[in-house]
């Protein structure tokens, strides 16, 4: 099972680990990590969920699609060539160990 | 003194967290009448019931967090009596929760139809993870699918059915899909679209009967008009009616829902009512509304937990909603109303646009369709009060995304 960290604006880590093809959104809302609200469900269709990938695993992440395109222009904090929607990323073998930055702001 | 939130859906677990957020450190118990950790339920009707799609429910927060947070969940537990002098809530297994402030977020119940045959097996509502998880296990089965009202639920029922390959027919005894919520031409855009789907959309047609086969279970609806359409699974998605019983029995005013004031606080200062279950003065229509939303449901909680830790001040948040009927995506900010004046920006022949409804000169509400970042633009535009005019959003090539994101309006 992968594990993902997460890592608040003021330093402090959260580690978990999940099972295989989690989001990282629900990962974040189930353990209640702050900062991440993931208020509709999942439909990448709110911006709630915006985390910023650390950049040694970009190669490994999913395409991003053209509503998260979008809906990335919308954060609320800064978005960076390393920001991603959380609910469109899951979690496998193949992102294990994945740490990303929470932003400060979401809503 | 201790917190007693009653219901265990999107409102009372944000007061919760909201009271914890906000550093309140005394008791938080949560009274749910569903066992089981609280979930979300948007899901239930949208990818939950989608072939292939993830079918685990979504919990509100995590046990982790309930537990690090000292917020006890009673789940299976329903709150039988409210006993407001001696700040008592009495539960269905006998024990007594005191509180210094309560809050009601009871929720809604769906509300059930009562034509002949209305009890037949195989008709079914959704609300619950439970009805979503027999839904999910008879949808790949039903061949024949019958959905009674075209409001948001059935709709996004009617979809996920169709992408199973069913039969769908929805009856609807109003002249528009989603009436109540959607504006005429978004209405009308909706219900061509479905029939594209292959949806048998039926308008003013409302259900008059249901019909048994040999084994007992439902055979066929036959409508207002008539028609006889044959059934092996029909939904209902007819609305609902608030959980106030609970505080009308407790003497709280009650009025199509717990009656509460600007800052969420019922007839009992010591009691709050927060979500669907509150009819609440709405500062964006000046009339005393009841909501339905997640947007509704969390706002609220936020904003109870701050009126629970003396703030003041009165709930001013903008609605929004969302749907996702098959591809779908519908997300509304603001308030529609009937006579609003609407344009249409966008490409409706694409199936991506937004219709801007205007009152008063004014913008009040956007309805966007598979155009997210308008919708984004759209609530902050419209929180902030600083919307396009009339003849800013009429004029050839308009968008909202990019108004709200140009220079010009940065300082507004």
């Amino acid at each position: 099972m992968p594990t993902i960290t997460y890592i608040q604006p003021d330093g402090t880590a959260e580690a978990m680990t999940v099972e295989d093809g989690t989001t990282l959104m629900r990962a974040a809302v189930t353990s209640g990590v702050d900062g991440i609200v993931g208020e509709c469900g999942g439909q990448a269709m709110c911006a709630t969920c915006h985390v910023y990938v650390r950049p040694e695993f970009a190669g490994r992440l999913p395409q991003i699609g053209d509503d998260e395109d979008e809906m990335l222009d919308c954060t609320t904090a800064e978005r960076t060539d390393r920001s991603r929607l959380g609910c469109q990323i899951s979690v496998d073998a193949g992102l294990d160990g994945i740490v990303v930055d929470v932003p400060a702001d979401q809503v | 003194m201790s917190v007693v939130i009653v219901g265990g859906g999107q409102a009372g677990l944000q007061v919760a967290d909201s009271l914890r957020a906000g550093g309140y450190a005394d008791g938080i118990d949560i009274v749910a009448d569903e066992p089981g950790i609280p979930y979300q339920r948007p899901p239930l009707s949208k990818d939950y019931l989608v072939p292939g799609k993830d079918a685990a429910p979504l919990p509100l927060r995590g046990p982790g967090f309930l537990a690090a947070k000292g917020i006890t969940v009673h789940d299976g537990v329903a709150a039988v009596a409210l006993e407001r002098g001696s700040r008592q809530v009495v539960l269905s297994n006998g024990r007594r929760l005191g509180y210094g402030h309560l809050v009601l977020a009871t929720g809604a119940a769906n509300r059930h139809l009562a034509c002949e045959g209305a009890g037949l097996p195989g008709i079914r509502g959704l609300r619950t993870l439970p009805d979503a998880q027999a839904l999910h296990a008879e949808l790949p089965r039903a061949r024949n699918v019958v959905v009674i009202g075209a409001g948001f639920i059935g709709l996004e029922f009617a979809a996920a059915a169709r992408a199973h390959g069913a039969t769908v027919t929805v009856l609807e005894f109003a002249p528009r899909p989603m009436g109540r919520a959607l504006s005429a031409v978004t209405a009308e855009w909706f219900a061509a679209a479905h029939v594209r789907m292959g949806v048998r959309l039926r308008l003013n047609e409302g259900i008059e009967r249901f019909e048994a086969g040999p084994d007992g279970r439902v055979a066929a609806a036959v409508s207002t008009s008539g028609e006889r359409y044959p059934a092996d699974l029909v939904v209902a998605g007819i609305g609902v009616v608030p959980n106030d019983s609970l505080a009308a029995a407790a003497g709280l005013e009650t009025a199509n829902g717990i009656v509460v004031d600007e800052a969420l606080r019922t007839s009992d200062p010591s009691v709050l009512a927060v979500g669907d279950c509150a009819s609440f003065p709405n500062a964006h229509t000046g009339t005393r509304t009841r909501l339905e939303s997640v947007q509704n449901a969390t706002d609220q909680g936020r904003h109870a937990a701050g009126t629970i830790m003396g703030r003041t001040g009165a709930y001013l948040d903008l609605p929004w909603f969302w749907s996702v009927q098959g591809a779908l995506r519908l997300q509304i900010a603001g308030l529609s109303a009937p006579g609003d004046q609407t344009i249409m920006a966008g490409d409706p022949d694409a199936g991506k646009f937004s219709v801007l409804c205007f009152r008063d000169g004014a913008l009040a509400a956007v309805e966007s369709v598979n155009a997210p970042a308008d919708h984004i633009a759209a609530r902050k535009l419209l929180a902030a009060g600083h919307g396009p005019t009339l003849e800013e959003a009429a004029a050839r090539g308009f968008s909202l995304k990019a108004f709200g994101q140009a220079p010009a309006s940065a300082g507004r």
